[in-house]
């Protein structure tokens, strides 16, 4: 119920004047589109950047919406207030990761398609990318949301937190683009699909209570 | 419900905010913290509310022991901060809906938009609830329109709106025109009146009869006024 509430606000927020989901996708589809249009027609080496440069814009574009998770709710007292709800604080924050997942996440790997054409990818390393992107856009949100807790109260926080989250990103980003590579190369992408995986159970055990109790020492600070 | 506090005491970072701090607090009982700026009012309003840890003492709900980091005071209070919880892009009725829904009201949110409002304006308890603040006829603007009184308005609000019998209020009267304050004070003695407890963090006595009086300061004093 709770949950449900929560999580049409933030959908009902994130795609009004100001909210982030519709800038992260079309951060996504701009930035990616430029790489084509920089480097020319030549099918072969697009084909060869094309894992990379998708995944490092899905990167950026989940990172622009990040520093705004919890900081929009700590401006203006709504954090308070839903720390009081009922919820707890984990809770919370795995409803606002999923939100979060739901308005950036989700909107990457529908658009992820439409950007592969301009990179000539062929059906089978497409079908890899969305599903290592399926696998790969909640870790970004989770990883991301601990990051974003930890900023909360810095003013101009998205620096710091782009210092801080990227490096983390960085297994995702190698198993995402390894596994649309070995997909290209036909050696066939399972076992980066299988480490993807064990980085969102790993990151779903670990990044809500790092998240929730980054919250918790802002608040009682 | 009865509310109690013994030697409670807050720090915040190195500095000691406030210590050995008693109270007790029965039905329609108000109490109102008075004290200096940064004398540490509002803390002791977040120690009640669950949102600050008491780095001593103890909070008592109907007799027994709160503990810490429980929040198991949450379901019984309306918190009401120094900021009002209002979304720019959100109506002035959406706002309102949002924070109803947290607290466990059936509200249909589903829409988030006319559809769903039309569901919760029907039954009468968000119309009530604006019109008790002054907010009558203004709930399908968008929030980013009001003015500060305005948006204070709407964050009280939430005291008529949600069933809650203890009310935190810190400085509830901020920005208000002196219309709005008499709007809270009948408010406020409404609550008092079907047995609610209040707290408030106030340089006025709201136009109140207060029944408890903190003093913030060097030692902490509660006088018992009625």
């Amino acid at each position: 119920m709770r949950f449900r509430t929560l999580v049409i606000r933030e959908l009902v927020l994130a795609t009004r004047i100001g909210g982030g989901g519709a800038m992260a996708v079309g951060f996504f589809l701009i930035g990616a589109s430029l790489y084509p249009l920089g480097i020319g027609p030549e099918l072969a080496l697009l084909r060869r950047i094309a894992p990379g440069v998708m995944w490092v814009s899905a990167l950026l574009a989940c990172l622009l919406s990040l520093d705004r998770m919890f900081q929009a709710d700590e401006e203006d007292g709504s954090l308070d207030l839903l720390l009081l709800s009922q919820f707890s604080p984990t809770g919370l924050v795995l409803t606002k990761v999923f939100s979060h997942w739901l308005s950036t996440g989700v909107p990457l790997i529908i658009a992820a398609p439409f950007v592969a054409q301009a990179f000539d990818l062929d059906y089978h390393a497409m079908i890899t990318l969305m599903l290592s992107m399926l696998l790969g856009t909640p870790v970004l949100s989770l990883v991301g949301a601990v990051g974003a807790a930890l900023t909360v109260g810095v003013r101009r926080g998205g620096m710091i937190l782009s210092l801080l989250i990227l490096p983390l990103y960085i297994p995702v980003l190698i198993f995402g683009a390894g596994s649309v590579e070995a997909s290209l190369f036909g050696i066939g992408p399972q076992a980066h699909l299988i480490i993807l995986l064990a980085l969102l159970l790993l990151a779903l055990a670990l990044a809500p209570f790092a998240a929730a109790a980054a919250l918790l020492l802002h608040i009682r600070a | 419900m009865n509310l109690g506090g013994e030697g409670l005491a807050c720090a915040r970072g190195e500095r000691q905010i406030f210590a050995g701090l008693n109270f007790t607090l029965g039905p329609g009982e108000l109490l109102l913290a008075r004290g200096a700026n940064g004398s540490g009012k509002s803390s002791f309003l977040r120690v009640v509310a669950g949102l600050l840890h008491p780095s001593a003492g103890t909070l008592r709900l109907n007799g027994s022991v709160l503990l810490p980091g429980a929040a198991l005071l949450s379901p019984h209070v309306i918190y009401i901060g120094h900021q009002d919880p209002v979304k720019p892009s959100f109506s002035v009725e959406e706002n309102l809906l949002f924070w109803m829904g947290m607290a466990g009201h059936a509200v249909d949110y589903r829409r988030g938009g006319q559809g769903g409002l039309r569901e919760a304006a029907r039954s009468g308890r968000v119309e009530a609830a604006l019109e008790a603040f002054g907010l009558a006829g203004l709930g399908q603007i968008p929030a980013r329109f009001l003015s500060a009184g305005q948006k204070r308005r709407l964050n009280l609000a939430r005291l008529a709106a949600i069933d809650r019998p203890l009310w935190l209020l810190d400085e509830p009267a901020t920005s208000l025109d002196s219309a709005a304050q008499e709007l809270l004070a009948a408010s406020m003695r409404r609550h008092r009146q079907q047995g609610g407890l209040i707290i408030a963090v106030s340089h006025t006595d709201l136009g109140e009869d207060v029944t408890h009086l903190l003093n913030f300061g060097p030692q902490h004093r509660m006088e018992h006024m009625a």
